[in-house]
């Protein structure tokens, strides 16, 4: 059985990205020891809450430099998800403009509201519409549902990291690849059936 | 595009789940963790649980029971009844909620609502807003499961609670709860218009049409039901098929 590291570092719900993983025949191994981490098959960054205290959170840590010793040189799997794929940026302006863990490059912006309808936070299911294919969306049709909760988004600077995008306030990238480290700005741990597949794609990496 | 969510409400007292009439009378429903298990099992788009006699009784939330039911749920699920402070709603999260649902607290402390947010993000925040018509065109908030009144007009408070960075607001109507009569479209309406953040409609839907209704007349971005789906033949997966009729988008 693969253990995934599923990084503690004080924002989130840590225990439905635990269960998904268990529900998917993975290991979840929820911890903030690099030691632990570096023995992991695989890493998920999971999170909920604001970019400018989730890096500070990291960094509190020091997990920001295992981050990029594990998923950077030894290519270790990463998957970022919700707060988790926006850390992944260079920049982020949530709580003030913060330097992000630039593991893929991009900075992250609050959605604007593109028709009066639309409503800021981005809460419910919304499709995902695929750009290239991606292993993490193996068995996954495009245009398939997923569960999304956020007020910003990941905005790359270069188009060859979108995997997918989501049509809500213009088309924002939900989800993000660079070799081995993937962010996917919905949340996979609750969304069902197309989600638990997602993981198990994750895992089989 | 995004999809109009349809959200079985489950009402916790007791150890087991019940529904009401205008927020008394409560009626045993079955177990929760039973009917969490057929509701994951049918992929509803959400669930919403309640514990509706913590506060009254001054208890915190029963964070045993979320956390059993959080690990049968890979859906969205919004829980609340109990949560007084930031460190029940950060044991709530970690339990496996998605998002804390916000009621008598938030019209005591205004800052909790700020507190949450910040630190756990708006999406975190749902504010729930249970409201009575107390005489021509006057609303007032309740608090404590519709015992205690207020004075504060709920359209009022849902924009204050938007200020103070709630990502949702459920709003419930205590007299319409549990009549099947139809969802207090007006009021929906009224609120819908004054916030920009989404708004889950609740207390009163009977049949499909009355949903169609909170999302078309109201411009609900969820809609909430009980009894329709604990009493009646109805299921959220035929809504859907309703809703989808009435060109409502629905995910299927």
């Amino acid at each position: 059985m693969k253990t995934v590291a599923i990084l503690d570092y004080g924002m989130g719900n840590l225990d439905s990205v635990a269960r998904a993983v268990e529900e998917c025949g993975g290991n979840p191994l929820v911890t903030e020891d690099p030691g632990s981490i570096a023995k992991a098959a695989s890493i998920i960054l999971p999170g909920v809450g604001a970019f400018a205290d989730g890096m500070r959170e990291l960094r509190a840590r020091g997990l920001d430099s295992v981050l990029s010793e594990e998923a950077v040189e030894k290519k270790i799997p990463l998957l970022g998800i919700c707060l988790g794929m926006q850390l992944l940026a260079r920049k982020g302006n949530e709580g003030g403009e913060t330097e992000g863990l630039g593991l893929i490059g991009g900075e992250v912006r609050r959605l604007q509201p593109d028709t009066p309808e639309a409503r800021i936070p981005h809460i419910g299911w919304n499709e995902v519409e695929l750009e290239c294919s991606c292993p993490l969306f193996s068995g996954i049709p495009s245009n398939t549902d997923f569960y999304f909760v956020h007020s910003y988004h990941f905005y790359p600077d270069r188009d060859e990291a979108v995997v997918a995008r989501t049509p809500y306030c213009g088309r924002f990238a939900s989800c993000i690849q660079r070799e081995n480290i993937f962010g996917v700005q919905f949340h996979p741990e609750k969304s069902q059936r197309p989600g638990l597949t997602l993981l198990r794609n994750f895992l089989a990496l | 595009m995004l999809k109009v969510r349809i959200i079985p409400t489950l009402l916790f007292k007791d150890f087991g789940l019940v529904k009401g009439v205008g927020f008394d009378s409560w009626r045993r429903v079955g177990s929760a963790m039973q009917a969490v298990k057929v509701y994951n099992m049918r992929e509803v788009d959400e669930l919403v649980f309640l514990d509706i006699t913590a506060t009254r009784d001054g208890r915190p939330p029963d964070f045993a029971t979320v956390d059993e039911i959080a690990d049968e749920c890979f859906m969205p699920l919004a829980v609340g009844g109990g949560v007084r402070s930031v460190e029940d709603a950060r044991s709530l999260l970690q339990v496996g909620a998605d998002k804390v649902v916000l009621g008598t607290a938030a019209v005591e402390s205004p800052d909790l609502i700020r507190e949450v947010a910040a630190r756990f993000g708006s999406q975190c925040a749902v504010i729930s807003i249970d409201f009575r018509r107390i005489g021509p065109g006057v609303r007032r908030v309740f608090t404590h499961c519709g015992t205690t009144g207020t004075d504060l007009d709920p359209v009022e408070f849902a924009k204050q609670a938007q200020r103070s960075g709630a990502g949702e607001i459920l709003l419930q109507s205590i007299e319409r709860d549990g009549t099947m009569s139809g969802y207090d479209i007006e009021t929906i309406r009224a609120v819908t218009d004054a916030v920009s953040i989404p708004v889950i409609a609740s207390g009163g839907a009977g049949n499909y049409e009355h949903l169609a209704e909170a999302v078309l007349d109201g411009r609900a971005a969820a809609v909430a039901a009980a009894s329709i789906f604990h009493f009646t033949q109805q299921t959220p997966r035929e809504a859907k098929e309703h809703l989808g009729q009435r060109g409502i988008p629905v995910r299927r």
